[in-house]
Order: C-alpha cells, then sequence, then structure tokens
C-alpha cells in the first residue's frame, strides 16, 4: 500500500514523531552533560568571587578557592552568624528579593598569601536588560574596600557591560561604607563630576552611556550592602 | 535534479565561487557579532560547520519521507535540535567561550545559510553529498569569520587568540590600538574589503 505523503494524517504523525524524538535526544544531552555544566558554573562562581580580592583565578580554580577561602559562613542582619558553613549554597538572587531582616546573607572569608584577612559579600541586583551580580571584599576592619568584581547577563557591550571592567571596579578599591559618624553608607555610584545627595557617601563614577545599569549597582549596593552593616560592625570589634 | 554535479564541486564550491558570506552574503549578522577576537570566531565557525553538516546529512535521509507542507518546520525542529546540544556541549565543555559567545550560538538556528542550504540541497540530494555541502558551506563561512576576525583583533587590540602580537616597542613609538576595530560596524567593512578582492580576482562575479 502506498502512503499519501500529503494527508493530514500523516502530516500530523511525522510532526508528533520527529518532536518526540528531537524532544528524547535533548532531554537525554541534557541529562549526561548536567554534572559537567554545574561544575563549571560553580568554578566560574569562585572565580568571580577570588577576583573581588584581585586574585587571578588559575587553571584549577576550585583547589585555589579552597585554599584561599577558610570559610563561608551565613550570616543574618542582626550580625549573628546561622551556620559556619554553607555560604555557597544560598541563593542570593531569592534573598535579595526578601526584607533585610528576614535575608540569609552568604560570606566567604578569604585569607591571602600574605596573611591579611579579607570578607567577600555577595550582591545581587537589576540591571537594564537583565540580572547584574557582584562581590564586595572588605578589610578586617568591616569599613573599608578592599576590591570589588561585577558582572552581568546581557548589559549592552561597550556601555552597561563596561562594570564588568576592571576600570568600573577598581574604583571602589578603599572607599569605605562607614561615614566618619559611624552610619552605614553603601558606596554610591553618580555621574561623572556630580557627588551624592547624601554629602557622607563615599561614591564612584557612573559608566558613561550606562546610566540606568549604574544605577542599577548603587542600588544593588544599597539594598544587598545594607543587611551586612551588623556582621560588618561585629567583625570590626573582634579586630581591635 | 537536471544536471549532476561532483561531489569535489559541491564541497570546494563555497570556499571561493559560491562562498555563503562574500557571494550569497548570508548570515552577515553572526559575523559582525562574533569576530572581535579570534577564539570564539573559530569555535562559532566550527559549530556551525557541525550544525550545517548533521542537518544536512539527516534532511537528506529523512527527504522523502518529508510532507511538503512543513518542511519548513521538519527543517526547523532539526536545526533547533542541533544548536541546542551544540550549546549544551560548549557550556559542559568550553565553559568560557560560551559566556563569550552569549546568544550567539542559540542565533545559529536563525542563521539563513542553514535554511539555505537545507532547502537548496539537503532536500534533493543524496546523504553523501549533503553531507559534503554542509562541511564545505560551513568551512566557507567559518573562514570568512576567522580572516575578519583575524584583522579585528590584531588591529583593534594588538593581540591573536589573546596573545600579544604588536610588540611593546610600537605603542612607546605612538603606536595606538584601533578602538573602531572592535566595533560591529568595522566587521561590515572587513568583509566589503574581502569582497571586493575577491570580485577583483574572480572577473566573473562582477555584475554588469
Amino acid at each position: 500500500m502506498k502512503i499519501n505523503k500529503q494527508s493530514n494524517i500523516y502530516t500530523i504523525i511525522y510532526i508528533v514523531v520527529l518532536v518526540v524524538v528531537v524532544g528524547c535526544a535533548l532531554a537525554l544531552t541534557s541529562l549526561a552533560l548536567r554534572d559537567r555544566q554545574q561544575a563549571n558554573v560553580m568554578a566560574d562562581t569562585m572565580g568571580q568571587i577570588l577576583k573581588a580580592v584581585h586574585v587571578t583565578p588559575e587553571a584549577d580554580v576550585t583547589s585555589q578557592f579552597n585554599s584561599l577561602i577558610v570559610k563561608q559562613p551565613v550570616v543574618n542582619a542582626a550580625g549573628e552568624i546561622v551556620s559556619e558553613e554553607g555560604a555557597a549554597s544560598v541563593n542570593v538572587a531569592e534573598q535579595s528579593k526578601k526584607p533585610a531582616s528576614e535575608r540569609l546573607l552568604p560570606v566567604y572569608v578569604c585569607q591571602l598569601p600574605d596573611g591579611e584577612v579579607k570578607y567577600i559579600v555577595s550582591c545581587y541586583g537589576a540591571g537594564l536588560w537583565g540580572p547584574i551580580w557582584g562581590y564586595v571584599a572588605f578589610d578586617a576592619d568591616g569599613s573599608t574596600i578592599y576590591g570589588a568584581y561585577f558582572n552581568h547577563q546581557g548589559e549592552t557591550p561597550g556601555l552597561g557591560a563596561e562594570i564588568e571592567k576592571p576600570a568600573f571596579a577598581s574604583q571602589f578599591d578603599g572607599k569605605s561604607v562607614v561615614a566618619p559618624d559611624g552610619a552605614f553608607v553603601p558606596v554610591d555610584v553618580v555621574k561623572a563630576g556630580q557627588k551624592p545627595v547624601d554629602a557622607r557617601r563615599d561614591y564612584v563614577d557612573a559608566v558613561s552611556g550606562g546610566t540606568i545599569t549604574s544605577k542599577g549597582v548603587a542600588s544593588m549596593l544599597d539594598n544587598c550592602l545594607a543587611p551586612y552593616a551588623a556582621y560588618l560592625q561585629n567583625i570590626n570589634k573582634q579586630t581591635k | 535534479m537536471a544536471e549532476k554535479i561532483k561531489n569535489s564541486q559541491v564541497f570546494l564550491n563555497p570556499f571561493s565561487k559560491d562562498n555563503p558570506v562574500i557571494v550569497q552574503v548570508l548570515g552577515i549578522c553572526s559575523v559582525l557579532a562574533v569576530t572581535a577576537k579570534l577564539a570564539p570566531a573559530m569555535v562559532m565557525g566550527i559549530s556551525v560547520i557541525a550544525v550545517l553538516a548533521f542537518s544536512n546529512v539527516i534532511i537528506s535521509l529523512l527527504r522523502n519521507t518529508i510532507p511538503t507542507n512543513i518542511r519548513i518546520i521538519v527543517q526547523l525542529v532539526v536545526v533547533a535540535g542541533l544548536v541546542v546540544i551544540v550549546s549544551q556541549l560548549l557550556k559542559a565543555y568550553a565553559y568560557a567561550v560560551s559566556v563569550q559567545l552569549s546568544v550567539f550560538i542559540g542565533l545559529i538556528i536563525t542563521n539563513c545559510i542553514l535554511m539555505g542550504r537545507l532547502e537548496a540541497f539537503a532536500l534533493g540530494n543524496k546523504p553523501w553529498p549533503a553531507f559534503l555541502d554542509g562541511v564545505g558551506n560551513g568551512i566557507g563561512y567559518a573562514v570568512i569569520l576567522v580572516i575578519v576576525a583575524f584583522f579585528r583583533e590584531l588591529l583593534g587590540s594588538g593581540t591573536l587568540l589573546g596573545y600579544q602580537v604588536v610588540p611593546d616597542s610600537f605603542y612607546e613609538a605612538g603606536y595606538v590600538n584601533n578602538g573602531m576595530m572592535i566595533l560591529p560596524p568595522m566587521a561590515l567593512i572587513v568583509v566589503a574589503c574581502i569582497i571586493w578582492a575577491h570580485r577583483a580576482i574572480n572577473k566573473d562575479l562582477q555584475e554588469n
């Protein structure tokens, strides 16, 4: 019997079979590669965290990370340590949407080869086209920024995407988040030549042409650094 | 098919006389987007070769069974499936490059070269010639990508594959990288220069 290839039944069966076959192939590929992909994402995240303390990630970033990051506690907005381990498993994107008092805050405690201890905290916010995130490293005094690293999912190349370049992030080095009167004031990002509304705040220059992304960085820092205020004050007391 | 074309021609024509980028001017979008650096351009080229070869073979194998009124949908399903597999493989084995290429691997699906070859060749030919046609056109595309990326990275960043090739003494003598080369419009100008040189050599391609 000759099959009529132009009949509706044949067409429908053909496309259903095709889609099922392709769907199975994709599901199998995804299952087979998931572990490797997750390992890559983890390694990439570790590399980003290390960049916040001016360490260049090496090929074997996992062992480099494990040797430099000595503790990964999770803290809360009251400055108490919720758990000594598990910072990496905190979903910063979800936490950043909760009220500050309910958040779980990951901290990566880094001991550099010269013995200095840095505290790296995690930020997450919105840029122009998609999420932006970053890691800010504090000195042991809990107020001076040692280094910062920012990244984004899809900001405009050459404009907003410049936030991932060292030229932008290195501006944060040495800035303070504690005003002379003791108030906690995250670093502001303002248009070059302007000053922040609150004169006590330290500030950096925004990216030219990347106004919305720069504002995104500023509000991300406002939102995500403020809950760490109590914890950072505690580490300052400990070190004194 | 009216006339029989030799397999060697099927394979070699896309390199020069029938090049998908500089003669047919297809797939220009990704040429603009991924050629600022040589390494992503190479990965993009290899990905397109793989997707084009396999989709050509698959469509060629299915060519006698595909209902004509949904053939474009069938082609799209096959191409999209292969592209997702390639993108998953890159995420697993070449993560850094896959981040750089971001959406452009996914956009291979909309690359006109693919649909063009499937419609024009794979639907009417046996799997082996279709495979050769896919690889040939893929290489024809990749070669242009690499040439454009070579000039853009060399003149725009002074590096090749990330290694600095312009000596420091040049910079001390006042040489400056051409920042324009990193921007997409310069890719179009480099492609135009290649087309110009190519047509100057192949007089039969010149229009009156």
